[in-house]
This record gives structure tokens, C-alpha cells and sequence, in this order.
């Protein structure tokens, strides 16, 4: 970096809940115009820190300074006036409005008192010239698909004259294609002297666009170094607090059962225009792999066959058994559990407590006439949290209060309660953090070597080749190749196969 | 993601010592008990001289809330599980005119039948068009209040049924068990019932599943369709029984019985505590709910306002109490 000043400086931050601390004396400098990383584990107190510059939280000692200035964050008000911009990892936007009227919500163009649209919309235009990207400022935002809500949510902050963005897991529901347009944006506004405040769980990514990188542990401050001088094997063991030995590497598992009947059968498995005439077989023990782009069918696949579409012609077999599955009730029936690919909106529910929601599919369980043994489900509750790991302050409290990371274990547990002969998990690992995904990963090896088949959908390829035994490439709703593990030489030759190259 | 990291407070496994557990302890959860005593308290002292713990006036109270009670429970499921159900006071109406004619035309059992039926009806009717066709409870419901009461009011042409038939007055009204009134043995039974169903059956988790979020609850194999309908069916049933209530007490039939019972019945349920938006809900919150609002209408009738100053009085109160219950 040319210019040493920094955008923003927070000294000695240290904040508590409740009496227990969760930032202690955090030093954190972001230079003007510089993409800095921000990393850490569940719990590492990255969150409080962005929200303390936010405005969300005020620190309890520690001082911050923008411009070299020193500034009072009360609200999120003062924040923004302070030039703060978050682009939301839920994205703050209105879908029945327009981009224009989004952008200026709150601080609308007004022309003799009357709100003018049309210079909003002239301005929004503006805006979007200079980010040099192209979206329609008059489009209603329910008909635009993410990553336009990403851009207006970015140029939303620029029309505050934000001078630094926060951006939370940006990349966490873009395409390949949209990812790769984020960080050439990103770029720009550096080049512009905006800075930029880069949270993500992807490594990759980090290296791929961030200056340097803070890494906080158990709310300290760890390290801030210049990526260029810290190696990955570091960085992530920053995080975890331990080494990540092979977590990611393949490790071929004893051939279980070459012949026999499968566990899963599919044939020519269609519904809609996203699955089409999918077949395929899982022997007991195997981890198959799908991969595919955006819209490729993966996840409707996995929601066909766990009955939430409804298949419009082709057969499952478990067992070498027909079954018929069009409700999730017969797919439970037949010993199939998803863990699906949102955890908020179709895993948790996320008011009630993690007790209740880990026993929600094991009720028929835990009855006793027509009554709740509640004795019952207070020990199978307990015994999941415990096999899978999962912190819990106490499995009374709600399960929106705990991390991504032990969210996610939350739903897998809920799901092993019922003990499934195939576990079918889509993007099992999106947003949790490193520590947690390797734990993740190798549950669902320790399940497939108990005999069970399991199906991992994911859009990280090194994840996948991590645990595959098998990978099957889907495009446009079809199966285009099933490729034994051993065939797929790295990530590249996989990156191709699901191009369709 | 960290999102919710603010809170790793939470997610350490150290033993909470006593103090942090007070400090834990969530008192809006409670503010419909600490309200309760505390108007009961307030009127016991104010309304002293106007014999308001009399032993009579005590039991005054559980038998003029006692219909409100029994809807107010089956109002629960419904809020609980994110619908509403505006059509209960109309059909409890409707119910109390098809008893007490299907008691003049077949007698006893046939009206008790045909009252019940005719809250099968309604509440299949509701839950149908809720969950198979997908229209909002809110519209379905406002526009079965009509129906109910209209199709009440049509069929009898706005005259009153009596009832002569004294063994339905009796158990549905007028009589006791010792001291105790008929009307407030059959709301504790439906608060029984209903409280044990709501939080200790696999249906009543599914119900608050099912509220707190629909789109999770099926992705665990949860029917919430026939959840959704059972739901209004429940409360449609239950209403038609509180129209029978009334029907035994004022020994007719009469489509104004339950007019705008929804409301308080409705009421009950928010201040008892339940999740306006579905997803928690407690049935004794609900029967307090209720006895908080037949305490503080007591209390304004004996501490003499007039009725137009008693509604002014008792909305400041709910919405005082809602106020104080509502998360931060």
C-alpha cells in the first residue's frame, strides 16, 4: 500500500456480554483503499467487532477512529454518516420496490416535498456507470436474482458516500460467473479509495482478492499480516487453534461390498425440467459426490428424491425395493433424510430450542401412548448434541442464538437421530467455518463406513473430492457423467467435467 | 455464519451459578401472571367494600369467562400455528340456533350432534380452503363470520330458539357440581385437554413447528396441510361447543350469541403469551389471558364506570399488558 493512513482504526476494542468477554483489547486497522480479510472461528468475535463498527453494539472501552479522526458509534446512524456500509449477508432490501427506490429508501430525491422518482432513478443509473455494472434501476427487486441484489445493496451504500464497505460471505449464493463480476468490482472500488472489509469462510477466495488479513481468536487479535507473507497451512490453523491435517485430502476407503444389491437405486428418476431421466446406484458405504453449476438440478434432484417435488416418471429402489415416495413422510419412511441446503429457512426452526428441533422428526419416537415421554427426548436430545459436538450453552435455548457452524451440526443431528439408511446432504458445509467443516466431512465419512450410503452436494470441488467415492456431473437436469473417484485426477479435470468440457 | 457470534456467551458449556440464572430468567415470558396478580391485588384492595373476593363474585368471574375460555383455547392452536380464525364467535352463534332447533325437532342427543356438526362443518370448511387452496386464514375466516352468522340469523328470521329441554340447560349452563358452576367445569376440562395436547403430544410440537416455520416443518416430514386444517377444524368444534354453552345458559338458540367473541377470544390468547406471528403458545397462558380480561370487566362494572369508560379502560389495559410482553 502507497498510503499508510488508514480508513479505518479501532484501538483496543474490547466488549462483554453479560459479564463475559467477547473482544479483549482488539487492535484493527483497515488502509484506505485495501480489501482486508477478516477471519476467524465460530466465536471468534468477528461479528461483534463489525458490529461495534456498525453501530449495532457500543464497544465497552477502546476508541475508533476514521480518517485518523476519532469518532463516537452510537447507532448505526452515526455509522453511516461516519461512512460504514454493510452489504448484508441477508440481504436489507425491500422485494416489492424497485432497485431505484431501494437504493434511496429513507433518502429519496424530493422534488416540492413530493418524492421524484425519476431523478432516483437517474442517480441509481449513475451509480451503476460508475460501478460499471449494468442493471435496470426501474426492475423490481423480487424479479432480479442475487447478485443484482448484491449490487444494489453495494450501490445503496455508495449513494451514502460509504468509504468503507463491510461485505459478510459476499460470494456465499453467487454463481461461478457473478463471483468472478464481485471481485472485478471489487477491484474498482478499490481503485476509487474505497475500502473494503472481506468476511469469508473460503480461502481461495481470500487469497484471491484481500491485501491482508486479521485473523481473531477467542476474541483476541491473532495476527494482521499481508497475504502475500502468510501461507493458507497458516491462516488455518489461526483459525481452528490446531493443525487440519488431511482433512481435505482423499483418503480411499476398504471397497465395502463390490457386489450385491444397492442401498439406493434411481431410474430414470424426471421431474420438472430440472431432473431428467436420472439414474444412478449407491452400494451400502459409498459417498457419491454431485456436482454441477447454478441450476444444474442438483438440489432438485435431492428434493425429488426426498419427495418435496414430486417425480413425474421413474423409479426408486432401496434395497432393491420399489418405493413409492411423493411427501417427505414416505421418504422418511423409506430411510432417506436431507439436510437441505438452507439451513435457517428449511432446517431450524429457529425461535424454538435446539431440543425441540432436533426431536421434531423423532417424536413417533419418544411417544408413549398418546402422550411425549419427555424424559425420553431430554436423553436422545442430549446424546445427539453429544455425538455430534454440538456447543450449547443449554439445549433449552433457542437454536437461532448459536453459530452457523453448530446450527448446521444441529440439522445433521436431527437428521442421524432418525438413522437413515442414506443421507442425502446439500451444500452440508456453506458458511460454517473450517474447523466445523472438517468435523462435518468426517461424520460423513464415519457414517458411510457404518454401512450407510451417503449423497454430498457441493459447489466446492476440493470438498467434494475430499470425501467422494464416486462423483456424478449433472447439467441441465441430466446425469452427463458418473466418474469413480480414482479417474479424477484434481480439481481441474473435475472444474472441466462439470463444464461439460 | 458468525452472525450470530454476539452471543458466544451462549454457546460456552460453563455451569451457570444461581445469579446468572435469575439474570437469564426472562420475566415478559411471566408478564401475563405478574399482571394478573397484580390487577387481582390492586382490585382486592380498591373493591374491597364491593365485595369483590367475595366467594360468589370469585365465581362470577370463572363462569362469565368460561365461553371465552373454551374458544380462546382452540384460538390457540390456530395462532400458535400462524393462521387466525375470525369466524369463531359467528359460529359459536350458529351452533347455539342449529342446537336448540335440532333439540325441538329430535331432542336431546340429535341437538348435541347437530351442534357439533355444524362446527365440523365450518371448521372443514376453513381448514380445506386454508390448506389445499392456500387462501389466507384471515380472509377465509372474515368471510365465514359472515356466513355463519348470517345463515344463523336467516334460518331462524332473527327470532330466538328456545330451548326446553332442562337436562341440555342443565349440563350445558345453569347447573353445578357442588358449588361448583357447570360452565366452569367444562372450560377447565378444554384447558386440560388443550394443554396437555399442545405441549406434550407429537401433534401439538408439530402445530408449533409448523407455526415457527412452515417451509422447515416440511422439509422434516411434517403434513403442515393437514396440520394447517386440523388446526381450524379444532377451533371450529370448539367454538361450536362455546355456542352450546350458551344456548344451556340463556336456554335458547340465538344467532347474536358469540358476537364478537373473535376479538376477546383473541385477545386472550396474545396477552396469554402465544406468538402473534405462530411458532410458541401456551394453553394456561391462554386460560390466564382470559381470566385477566374477566377480571379487570368485573372490576370496572363493580368500581361503577360505565360501560363506554370500561372499554376505554380495558383497551388501555391489554394494550398496555401486550406492550410489556413483547420481545425487545
Amino acid at each position: 500500500m502507497n498510503t499508510p493512513d488508514n480508513a479505518v482504526e479501532m484501538r483496543s476494542i474490547s466488549k462483554g456480554f453479560n459479564g463475559i468477554p467477547v473482544l479483549n483489547e482488539v487492535d484493527f486497522e483497515v488502509r484506505r483503499g485495501e480489501v482486508h480479510a477478516l477471519a476467524g472461528g465460530n466465536g471468534a468475535g468477528k461479528s461483534t467487532l463489525m458490529k461495534i463498527l456498525q453501530g449495532v453494539y457500543q464497544a465497552d472501552t477502546g476508541k475508533i477512529l476514521i480518517d485518523g479522526k476519532p469518532v463516537a458509534i452510537g447507532s448505526i446512524q452515526d455509522a453511516k454518516s461516519a461512512g460504514i456500509g454493510m452489504v448484508f449477508q441477508e440481504f436489507s432490501l425491500v422485494p416489492s420496490l424497485t432497485v431505484a427506490q431501494n437504493i434511496f429508501l429513507a433518502s429519496e430525491p424530493l422534488a416540492r416535498g413530493l418524492i421524484n422518482d425519476r431523478e432516483a432513478v437517474r442517480r441509481a443509473k449513475k451509480l451503476f456507470d460508475e460501478m460499471e455494472v449494468r442493471v435496470d434501476p426501474k426492475a423490481e427487486v423480487s424479479r432480479l436474482g442475487t447478485a443484482y441484489w448484491q449490487l444494489t445493496e453495494i450501490a445503496k451504500a455508495l449513494s451514502q458516500n460509504a468509504r468503507v464497505l463491510i461485505m459478510d460471505e459476499p460470494t456465499a449464493s453467487l454463481a461461478k460467473h457473478e463471483t468472478e463480476a464481485l471481485f472485478e468490482l471489487i477491484e474498482r472500488l478499490k481503485a476509487r479509495g474505497i475500502s473494503i472489509i472481506y468476511i469469508s469462510h473460503r480461502m481461495d477466495e481470500v487469497y484471491r482478492i484481500a491485501d491482508r488479513i486479521t485473523i481473531l481468536r477467542d476474541g483476541r487479535r491473532l495476527l494482521t499480516e499481508r497475504l502475500s507473507d502468510v501461507a493458507p497451512e497458516q491462516i488455518v490453523e489461526g483459525i481452528v487453534g490446531r493443525k487440519i491435517e488431511g482433512q481435505l485430502a482423499y483418503r480411499a476407503r476398504a471397497d465395502l461390498a463390490g457386489g450385491g444389491v444397492p442401498l439406493l437405486e434411481v431410474r430414470g428418476l424426471t421431474s420438472g425440467p430440472r431432473v431428467r431421466d436420472v439414474s444412478f446406484a449407491l452400494r451400502p458405504g459409498e459417498i457419491l459426490g454431485v456436482a454441477g453449476l447454478m441450476g444444474s438440478g442438483r438440489t432438485e434432484l435431492a428434493r425429488t428424491l426426498f419427495g418435496i417435488d414430486k417425480a413425474t416418471s421413474g423409479d426408486i429402489l432401496i434395497k432393491g425395493k420399489k418405493v413409492a415416495i411423493g411427501s417427505p413422510q414416505q421418504a422418511i419412511e423409506a430411510g432417506l433424510a436431507l439436510i437441505p441446503e438452507d439451513r435457517r429457512a428449511q432446517g431450524l426452526v429457529l425461535e424454538h430450542s435446539v431440543r425441540d428441533n432436533l426431536l421434531l422428526p423423532l417424536l413417533g419416537k419418544i411417544s408413549r401412548g398418546p402422550l411425549l415421554d419427555l424424559g425420553e427426548g431430554r436423553k436422545l436430545s442430549s446424546s445427539l448434541i453429544e455425538k455430534l459436538a454440538v456447543k450449547v450453552a443449554h439445549p433449552n435455548r433457542p437454536v437461532r442464538l448459536l453459530s452457523g457452524g453448530n446450527q448446521q451440526k444441529v440439522v445433521i443431528a436431527k437428521w442421524m437421530g432418525t438413522d437413515p439408511e442414506v443421507l442425502i446432504l446439500d451444500e452440508p458445509t456453506a458458511g460454517v467455518d473450517i474447523g466445523t467443516k472438517s468435523e462435518i466431512l468426517d461424520m460423513i465419512r464415519d457414517l458411510a463406513g457404518t454401512g450407510k450410503a451417503v449423497i454430498v452436494i457441493s459447489s466446492e470441488y476440493p470438498e467434494l473430492l475430499a470425501v467422494s467415492d464416486r462423483v456424478l456431473v449433472l447439467k441441465e437436469g441430466s446425469v452427463i457423467q458418473d466418474l469413480p473417484r480414482g479417474d479424477i485426477a484434481d480439481e481441474e479435470s473435475l472444474q472441466l467435467a462439470v463444464q461439460g468440457v | 455464519m458468525s452472525k450470530t457470534a454476539p452471543q458466544p456467551v451462549l454457546e460456552t458449556s460453563a455451569s451457570p451459578n444461581f445469579g446468572e440464572m435469575l439474570k437469564r430468567l426472562d420475566w415478559r415470558r411471566y408478564v401475563i401472571y405478574i399482571g394478573f396478580v397484580v390487577v387481582f391485588v390492586f382490585f382486592a384492595i380498591l373493591l374491597h367494600d364491593q365485595g369483590f373476593l367475595s366467594a360468589v363474585n370469585l365465581l362470577n368471574i370463572f363462569r362469565q369467562t368460561a365461553t371465552i375460555t373454551v374458544i380462546a383455547v382452540g384460538m390457540t392452536y390456530v395462532i400458535a400455528c400462524a393462521e387466525i380464525d375470525l369466524s369463531v364467535g359467528s359460529t359459536a352463534g350458529l351452533s347455539s340456533v342449529v342446537t336448540a332447533m335440532a333439540i325441538a325437532q329430535w331432542g336431546l342427543v340429535p341437538g348435541i350432534l347437530a351442534g357439533l356438526a355444524t362446527g365440523v362443518a365450518v371448521g372443514a370448511v376453513n381448514g380445506g380452503l386454508v390448506s389445499l387452496l392456500g387462501i389466507p386464514s384471515f380472509l377465509v375466516t372474515l368471510g365465514m363470520m359472515g356466513i355463519a352468522v348470517g345463515a344463523a340469523q336467516w334460518v331462524t328470521a332473527s327470532a330466538p330458539q328456545p330451548i326446553l329441554d332442562d337436562t341440555f340447560n342443565t349440563v350445558f349452563g345453569s347447573g353445578n357440581i357442588g358449588p361448583v358452576p357447570g360452565l366452569v367445569l367444562w372450560s377447565a376440562l378444554f384447558v386440560a385437554a388443550g394443554a396437555v395436547v399442545l405441549s406434550r403430544t407429537k401433534f401439538g410440537r408439530q402445530v408449533l413447528a409448523t407455526g415457527g416455520n412452515r417451509t422447515a416443518a416440511d422439509f422434516t416430514g411434517i403434513n403442515t396441510k393437514r396440520i394447517k386444517f386440523q388446526v381450524l377444524l379444532i377451533s371450529g368444534v370448539v367454538a361450536s361447543v362455546a355456542g352450546m354453552l350458551y344456548a344451556g345458559r340463556l336456554q335458547s338458540g340465538r344467532f347474536q350469541w358469540g358476537t364478537g367473541d373473535e376479538l376477546s377470544a383473541i385477545a386472550a390468547v396474545i396477552l396469554g403469551g402465544t406468538s402473534l406471528f405462530g411458532g410458541s403458545g401456551t394453553v394456561i397462558g391462554t386460560l390466564f389471558g382470559s381470566l385477566l380480561i374477566g377480571l379487570i370487566n368485573n372490576g370496572l362494572i363493580l368500581a361503577g364506570l360505565d360501560s363506554s369508560q370500561q372499554q376505554v379502560v380495558r383497551g388501555a389495559i391489554i394494550i398496555l399488558a401486550v406492550a410489556l410482553a413483547r420481545k425487545k
